[in-house]
């Protein structure tokens, strides 16, 4: 397998500085590029990262600062980015400080939250940031003690040597600022680790449980106002008209005025999603005032008709059309149910499907669906914008903020390093936060208004602005032939407005006869990332018709996917199978021991598997259903996963059981609909969410322990939970669930157990 | 606007607000505490839950003119140092994901335990189900209210 490696193309330059008062400040810089096999379809990410840049801070006073060069929304970069610095450095983690560091493309790089690629992405050059910093101190104290420096040895941030001499990394890390940077490092064996691997609390938590301000909404400075935009009422509508004159008498209100976020002809990157383009806003004193202001508007919409878009993009730029009209679920999967007949773009072919299907001696097909989702992201979107003549100044949650840096210079016409972005620990992401419209918009309004505002959306704001997961179908046809083997494999899906097909992933590589197909419908309703893209519907339909396929073939779920492993492995169908078989096929059987699977004892359980491969982990769950209160109840989960080495090994099993309960929740109860362009869910007393009376009393996390390099944990586990739910469900209810959410439907008992 | 003196935290804070201001938006905007976060405005998710005379409360549903002589506690007033037994246990299960929802959990789970010292685990689940945690921590929000508990 070549087609997931990181590579980092390095040429590399290193400074280091004198801190003023004394001390070292070290900062390490390489030009590397990052390609993987996922690198646009997962997030559209750039083909080129840019330079990388890791502070280590020491004062002679021996405190060690290191600065955390990613957004961090929750997957505890903050704690896990520094441990890697630290670990090469050698130092005692205790006498470690973490802080976020600023945006600055130039010295930090990508800086980007998503992808589950913070800790891929900075394994190596952190560690080479730490491991320079380690041997230069060294060559101070040689110097310094004037003995070899391979006879200098460090733990724990002091330096010694076998005459007796002694230094701590403060009293050296002056003299260690102005000693060459080295050009060849050593680092660690995966052995020789003391801090990675090391279950490691969170560096923030402190801060969390005190209720200190560490949020974009928290963010204040004197004199800084409250902005809100009343959005239209429906996607596909847009504003008319407006009167403002009862809204201006309210007590606090400042401005009332429209604004238009993008001129037209505005080349428009990946991220620069935005729903409405004309603003209606509300700016005031307090959050109160403003939102009890708005609500004394009086907005004419009318239809927005099709709107012309133009979107940038490596081939230059080009126009798309967004259509108008006023969308309504049951349309929508009419619509869908029509557009799966049509014929769809051939993704991938192996062998001859056609003929295989024609001469099998059993096909089974299903179709899947799977409405829009909300990110429900607990902080809703926010930003806090100072705009002047001469710079700008914004601070709030955002995962990509290199991303929308540009999109700022053009709105606002002032140069990258005149505008500064602060990074505020978000309540929470999961795609959500890489889109920065209302970054942009914040931005706008301040020059408007000539002060410091915070542009807050309410939670009807946020969940019914769009950006949503796309609503996705998809049918699977499998083919057995006498024996009940599987001889081909179909999947044709849609999506709107994308399909969530990998063509790429398992079973492809693993069947001789193979046809992946897409197909979209476009739509005015936007969407966005959503924790694993398009993997969170591909792994919940498809690891729930392999079960299907795995009982009609006879075989246990389980045998039937590691056979098919095995085949991948050893006789691989087709070019370009991006999972490795072994790794693969290494989580199910870790899950299946660990859960003591076809083995006595669980029989109180309906129990259901399913694993998947995405953003470079593998993951591997056993959901256990019972009967609660009349409704099946997840009562516990076995999850198994591969993702090289475990930086944080608690915090990472926080995280796989985050996305446990997440999967659960949405599988379960999410879904976004709308009727006549409206969303029809608004606030969490409509849209369903998971909470801890439905939460599993135990989730087990198990690890495959080896020493490859570590891979990112945010979205892996997420998307085989809707399958293996999908799985117990039929062991439970006694029939198959296809449509999600699936709690609706639990009423309608064929044969309930 | 009127004029409301109010008990916070042990202390008396003296306000100029329009009485029905959710008492929410009086702590963030108006008294600079904002360890008490907007979730949902409409009581759904107990991102904003404060303690009135020891109880739990959403502070976005209650005007501030309800309040009245009643005490009102917030998470900067838990505990001086941020060593409330909830507090500890929250840090010593590492419960935290994104950590936004986190002070209305560590409020309610202390109103918890004001009410019974020693919840059962139906208790924990009853009581708790009012404070959404969109990171999935609730696993671990057990073990901690159970933790605490015991201290």
């Amino acid at each position: 397998m070549d087609n997931n490696k990181t590579t980092y193309n390095r040429r590399s330059f290193l400074k280091a500085s004198v801190l003023s008062g004394g001390g070292m400040l070290l900062t390490v810089s390489w030009l590397s590029s990052f390609k993987s096999a996922d690198k646009v379809e997962a997030l559209n990410l750039p083909e080129q990262w840019a330079s990388l840049n890791g502070y280590i801070h020491i004062t002679p006073d021996n405190k060690v600062k290191l600065i955390c060069p990613n957004p961090e929304f929750g997957q505890n970069v903050m704690t896990s980015l520094p441990m890697m610095l630290a670990e090469e450095l050698d130092v005692d983690w205790k006498n470690v400080t973490v802080e976020m560091g600023p945006h600055d493309h130039a010295k930090l790089g990508a800086q980007f939250t998503g992808g589950s690629n913070s800790v891929r992405m900075y394994w190596k050059p952190l560690r080479e940031a730490g491991a320079a910093a380690r041997q230069m101190l060294r060559e101070a104290a040689a110097q310094t003690w004037n003995v070899p420096v391979s006879e200098v040895m460090t733990k724990a941030g002091v330096l010694s040597h076998s005459s007796g001499k002694s230094a701590k990394y403060g009293d050296m890390a002056s003299k260690a600022a102005t000693v060459p940077v080295p050009k060849d490092l050593k680092l660690k064996a995966p052995k020789d680790f003391t801090i990675v691997r090391k279950p490691t609390k969170n560096v923030e938590a402190h801060k969390i449980v005190s209720g200190q301000p560490l949020f974009g909404l928290d963010y204040h400075v004197d004199g800084m106002l409250i902005a809100m935009i009343q959005h239209p009422p429906a996607f596909g509508m847009k504003l008319k008209s407006f009167d403002a004159v009862q809204t201006l008498k309210m007590p606090g209100v400042k401005d009332v005025f429209s604004l238009k976020l993008y001129e037209d002809g505005f080349e428009q990157g990946g991220f620069d999603t935005r729903t409405f383009n004309e603003l209606l806003v509300v700016v005031g004193n307090t959050t109160w005032e403003v939102m009890n202001a708005r609500k004394k508007l009086v907005a004419n919409w009318e239809p927005a008709g099709d709107v012309k878009d133009t979107m940038a993009g490596r081939g230059g730029k080009r126009e798309v059309i967004v259509p108008g009209g006023l969308e309504s679920t049951t349309s929508q999967l009419e619509k869908m149910q029509e557009y799966a007949k049509k014929p769809a773009q051939q993704l991938r072919k192996d062998g001859d499907p056609e003929t295989a299907f024609r001469n099998a001696a059993q096909v089974i097909e299903r179709t899947y669906n799977a409405p829009f989702l909300a990110h429900n992201c607990m902080e809703p979107m926010n930003f806090f914008a100072h705009v002047t003549e001469e710079k700008a100044l914004l601070a709030g949650p955002l995962q990509a903020p290199g991303w929308t840096e540009p999109t700022l210079v053009k709105l606002l016409g002032l140069p990258a390093d005149k505008i500064e972005i602060q990074m505020t620990r978000m309540g929470g992401g999961f795609g959500r936060r890489a889109y920065g419209h209302y970054l942009s918009e914040a931005a706008l309004i301040s020059r408007k208004v000539k002060a410091p505002v915070k542009l807050m959306y309410t939670r009807e704001d946020d969940m019914t602005y769009g950006i949503y997961r796309p609503m996705y179908t998809a049918t699977y046809r499998a083919a057995l032939d006498s024996d009940k083997n599987l001889i081909a494999f179909h999947v044709k899906g849609g999506g709107i407005p994308e399909h969530a097909i990998h063509a790429n992933r398992f079973p492809a590589g693993a069947v001789d006869n193979y046809l992946a197909e897409g197909w979209q419908i476009a739509s005015n309703i936007t969407i966005g990332a959503f924790r694993a893209p398009r993997s969170n519907f591909n792994a919940a339909a498809e690891q729930s018709f392999l079960d299907e396929v795995a009982e009609a073939a006879g075989k246990d779920p389980i045998e039937f996917r590691l056979e098919l492993l095995k085949k991948a492995k050893e006789n691989p169908v087709g070019k370009n199978n991006e999972y490795d078989a072994d790794r693969y096929a290494g989580v199910l059987q870790l899950v299946r021991k660990k859960s003591n699977w076809g083995k006595p004892g669980n029989e109180k359980y309906s129990r259901g598997v399913a694993a998947y491969f995405c953003h470079n982990s593998y993951a591997a769950h056993v959901v256990d259903i019972v009967t609660r209160d009349g409704e099946p109840y997840v009562e516990q989960v076995f999850s198994a996963m591969d993702c090289g080495i475990v930086v944080n090994p608690d915090a990472a099993t926080n995280m796989v059981q985050g996305a446990v309960v997440d999967g659960i929740g949405n599988a379960f109860y999410g879904a976004l609909t709308h009727r006549d362009g409206a969303a029809q869910q608004t606030n969490f007393s409509n849209y369903r969410m998971i909470r801890i009376n439905e939460a599993p009393k135990r989730i087990e996390v198990h690890f495959v322990q080896n020493d490859l390099d570590p891979t990112g944990l945010g979205e892996p586990p997420f998307p085989p939970v809707f399958g293996a739910v999908a799985n117990a469900l039929y062991k439970n209810k006694g029939r198959r669930f296809y449509n999600q959410p699936f709690q609706p439907d639990f009423k309608n008992n064929l044969r309930d157990s | 606007m009127t004029t409301l003196s109010l008990k916070i935290n042990g202390k008396t804070k003296k306000v100029d607000v329009d009485p029905s201001t959710p008492l929410l938006w009086v702590l963030r905007d108006h008294l600079d505490m904002r360890g008490t976060k907007f979730g949902c405005g409409v009581a759904a998710c107990g991102a904003c839950t404060v303690h009135l005379d020891g109880n739990a409360v959403r502070s976005c549903q209650l005007p501030v003119s309800a309040v009245g002589r009643s005490s009102v506690t917030t998470i900067e007033g838990l505990s001086e140092k941020g060593d409330h037994p909830v507090q500890k246990a929250w840090i010593e299960h590492d419960v935290a994901q994104c950590g936004y929802c986190q002070s209305g959990q560590i409020m309610s789970a202390a109103a918890l335990l004001i009410a019974r010292p020693n919840p059962s685990d139906a208790d924990i689940e009853t009581h708790m189900s009012g404070n959404i945690c969109r990171c999935g921590t609730y696993m671990r929000i057990r073990e901690a209210v159970r933790s605490a508990a015991k201290k």
